[in-house]
């Protein structure tokens, strides 16, 4: 074990599977020369040169589709959007192209891709730079979603997502690249997409969080033991799509009480979508209606207190746990 | 009219929902009354029709008043109306209570039920809260009454607007569980006292009002005086080496236990002491609920030990126990806390040797116990060491004057310093 930042994390996982696979390719704006907006890509250039790692220009739309025709000849892209906001450009490549050719061809082009780049708010960057899209993209047939939120979690999934060959969008968090952890040094360490991880076991009370609410959720599960003496489980999905079912709900069959806490704005959230899953499977054990925190319904607030009572706390969380635990 | 809540005398009606001649199911809402603390639902236990309303809204009615008469439509109520009127008691007219339902602002303090507590595998709660006449139920917790075959309609719900959740159920099922085996291995039986004391009011005389209205100048709403007493205390702590001899650990008896049957027992000898001061009268407690102080992380709570004068030791003790753990949790109920006679704050087993404890109002007396130390005394002109237990007594004066407080604490020193005293 090393212990890495999720920076170092990804770009450990980018190396290896660059060295790995010769059809394995990094493309973005300022990922190659200037290593990375946010250094995930740092010294990849330098290391394996132009082929390998691709500069663009602010051409989101473009480098996707270069992307997903490249993908389709055979190749394995890994396009990073600066910020998912800006894949919105991007959409019509990621939902209508990527996600739809192996249907459409009827089986004759699979699209290997991964989309990555950091996902939800970052600090003070405003309405249009804030937005968390995996239920966005979630929602449609054709595409996973991951998102980390621990450095091996980081790690093994980006390897994973690489190696699918379906197109996979990779959702970081940018508050979160200085977070470290211990990462195995095994360069074959994946983690296989679709299962989820028991952050914290506990016997009270479900949580499920993702990405930059993890930490949160944790947080919220140590107040909860400490000032309350209740047990809090924290469970992270790590993949949206496919969902962990079977890991949510069992949770929730043991501590019959579950919150979300998920940084996307509330209506026709994830958060909403575990919740059906949860009524649909565990319906009878559910001790209290299920509890969501998310963003606030609003565009994200630039000023920095606005912003703060706008996103998902430590506070909140506690709150919520105090509430479907009728305390 | 019904006791919608623990302390009201007399309700008034703030509206009637039902209106005469009306049919109501069982659960269904009939009135609504204003008590001394919120307006309540009064709801009915079973299904009929409205006769005759007695008190209109507005109304207000002594506990036990008639307010209404119930039936079957078209039944015959002249001679309850002729009664009712002459004597004001309805109680054939309403061969049923109404069942209570609490209404959310009323709902933490549920109205204590001061009947036998039936030891069925299941206790059963009188007031089991119903919205509207619907009872809601957590899936999980109607999962597990289902699996251990409770009647839901004997829980009371904790949850918002009384929805039952897992929790009531799991107590339903301590307490079940409790009650079965408990029987045969519990060291005692537990007494039938639910309920807070019955009291009687006897008129303040004048005099009374005289010392109260002077004292009270001079010191305050509660005039209060002290008075200290030394008690010796080695028979008492042989006794207790004794006694839990033949106790399992968990089941041991602590000096503090004794020293609340002693102060129970000692308060039916000197009701002044076990009273209150109200003005116009007095009130005489007929059973000696003993009020012990709790240290908790937010300060201080007194749970209460009803009717200790009638129970054992071990029952003491295990109240105690489960009192204080309760109230270190922050689980105890309101009446699990108010309605005292008189209470008890023991720092002895924190080093403190004497202290003045302050009176918690309308209690009339709080004794506030020290630590048992050796101490050298004379004993038949002989210096010898005695565990020597100082306690002082703090008195509301419109109440108890010195002499009285003196002989209570005359009483409580004997039993304590010849505990075989108790048996009597």
């Amino acid at each position: 074990m090393t212990v890495l930042t999720i920076r170092d994390a990804l770009n450990q996982a980018l190396r290896e599977e660059i060295i790995r696979d010769e059809n394995v390719f990094v493309m973005g704006e300022e990922v190659a020369e200037y290593d990375g907006a946010y250094k995930v890509t740092r010294g990849l250039w330098k290391e394996f040169g132009d082929k390998r790692v691709v500069d663009t220009p602010i051409t989101e739309l473009g480098f996707a589709a270069v992307g997903v025709g490249a993908a389709m000849a055979g190749l394995r892209p890994v396009i990073e959007f600066m910020t998912w906001n800006f894949s919105i450009l991007a959409a019509d490549q990621i939902i209508n192209h990527a996600a739809k050719m192996l249907y459409m061809s009827g089986g004759q082009f699979k699209v290997p891709i991964v989309f990555r780049g950091p996902n939800g708010s970052a600090y003070q960057v405003s309405s249009q730079h804030s937005q968390a899209l995996e239920a966005f993209y979630a929602n449609f047939p054709g595409l996973k979603v991951v998102m980390p939120s621990t450095a091996a979690d980081a790690k093994g999934l980006l390897k994973s997502s690489i190696r699918d060959d379906n197109p996979v969008l990779f959702l970081e968090q940018e508050r979160m690249y200085g977070l470290k952890g211990e990462v195995p040094e095994d360069d074959d360490f994946t983690i296989p997409l679709g299962v989820a991880d028991i952050k914290r076991e506990g016997t009270d009370c479900t949580i499920v969080a993702r990405s930059m609410t993890v930490p949160l959720a944790m947080q919220a599960a140590e107040k909860m033991k400490e000032e309350f003496d209740v047990s809090v489980e924290v469970i992270d999905p790590r993949t949206i799509k496919p969902l962990d079912v079977d890991t949510i709900v069992n949770s929730v069959k043991k501590t019959n009480r579950l919150v979300i806490a998920e940084e996307s704005h509330y209506f026709a959230s994830v958060g909403a979508e575990i919740s059906h899953t949860v009524m649909e499977h565990a319906f009878d054990y559910l001790d209290a209606p299920v509890k969501r925190i998310s963003t606030a319904e609003a565009p994200n607030p630039y000023a920095k207190n606005l912003e703060a009572l706008a996103l998902p706390d430590v506070d909140k969380i506690v709150a919520a746990v105090k509430e479907v635990c009728y305390l | 009219m019904p006791k919608l809540s623990p302390t009201m005398e007399e309700g008034q009606i703030s509206r009637w929902v039902k209106n005469e001649g009306e049919a109501f199911e069982a659960n269904e809402t009939l009135a609504e009354v204003d008590t001394d603390k919120a307006t309540m639902e009064m709801t009915a236990l079973s299904g009929g029709t409205l006769l005759k309303i007695l008190k209109g809204a507005g109304d207000t009615a002594a506990l036990g008043e008639a307010i209404a008469i119930i039936g079957q439509k078209g039944e015959d109520i002249s001679a309850l109306l002729s009664e009712s009127s002459s004597n004001g008691s309805a109680k054939k007219a309403e061969p049923t209570e109404p069942v209570v339902v609490e209404s959310p602002a009323e709902k933490e303090q549920p109205a204590p039920q001061a009947e036998t507590r039936a030891v069925a595998s299941v206790p059963v709660k009188e007031d089991a809260p119903k919205s509207n006449g619907r009872m809601i139920v957590s899936p999980i917790a109607a999962r597990m009454a289902a699996d251990n075959g409770i009647d839901l309609r004997s829980i009371a719900g904790s949850g918002p607007q009384g929805r039952i959740i897992k929790r009531d159920i799991e107590e339903a099922l301590a307490d079940g569980g409790k009650a079965r085996p408990a029987a045969a291995s519990k060291p005692f039986t537990p007494s039938t006292i639910v309920g807070a004391s019955p009291f009687r009011d006897e008129n303040t005389s004048k005099i009374r009002q005289v010392i109260a209205s002077r004292l009270a100048e001079s010191i305050g709403p509660i005039p209060t005086f002290y008075l200290t007493v030394e008690i010796e205390m080695d028979n008492l702590l042989a006794t207790r080496k004794q006694i839990n001899a033949n106790l399992d650990d968990d089941s041991k008896i602590s000096v503090n236990d004794i020293i609340v049957k002693a102060a129970a027992m000692s308060l039916l000898k000197h009701p002044w002491v076990n009273a209150s001061y109200q003005d116009k009268h007095v009130r005489f407690y007929e059973q000696a609920d003993i009020g012990v102080a709790v240290a908790i992380d937010e300060g201080l709570i007194t749970p209460v030990v009803r009717g200790a004068n009638l129970k054992g030791l071990s029952e003491i003790s295990a109240e105690i126990k489960d009192l204080a753990a309760k109230a270190k949790a922050k689980k105890l109920q309101p009446e699990e806390y108010t309605g005292a006679t008189f209470s008890i704050s023991n720092l002895g087993m924190m080093g403190i040797k004497e202290f003045t404890a302050i009176i918690n109002p309308p209690e009339a007396a709080i004794i506030a116990i020290g630590g048992a130390n050796p101490t050298p005394v004379v004993r038949d002109g002989q210096i010898t060491v005695r565990s020597i237990m100082n306690v002082t007594m703090s008195c509301d004066h419109r109440a108890i004057d010195g002499a009285t407080g003196a002989k209570f604490l005359q009483t409580f020193k004997q039993m304590l310093e010849s505990p075989a005293m108790m048996l009597l």
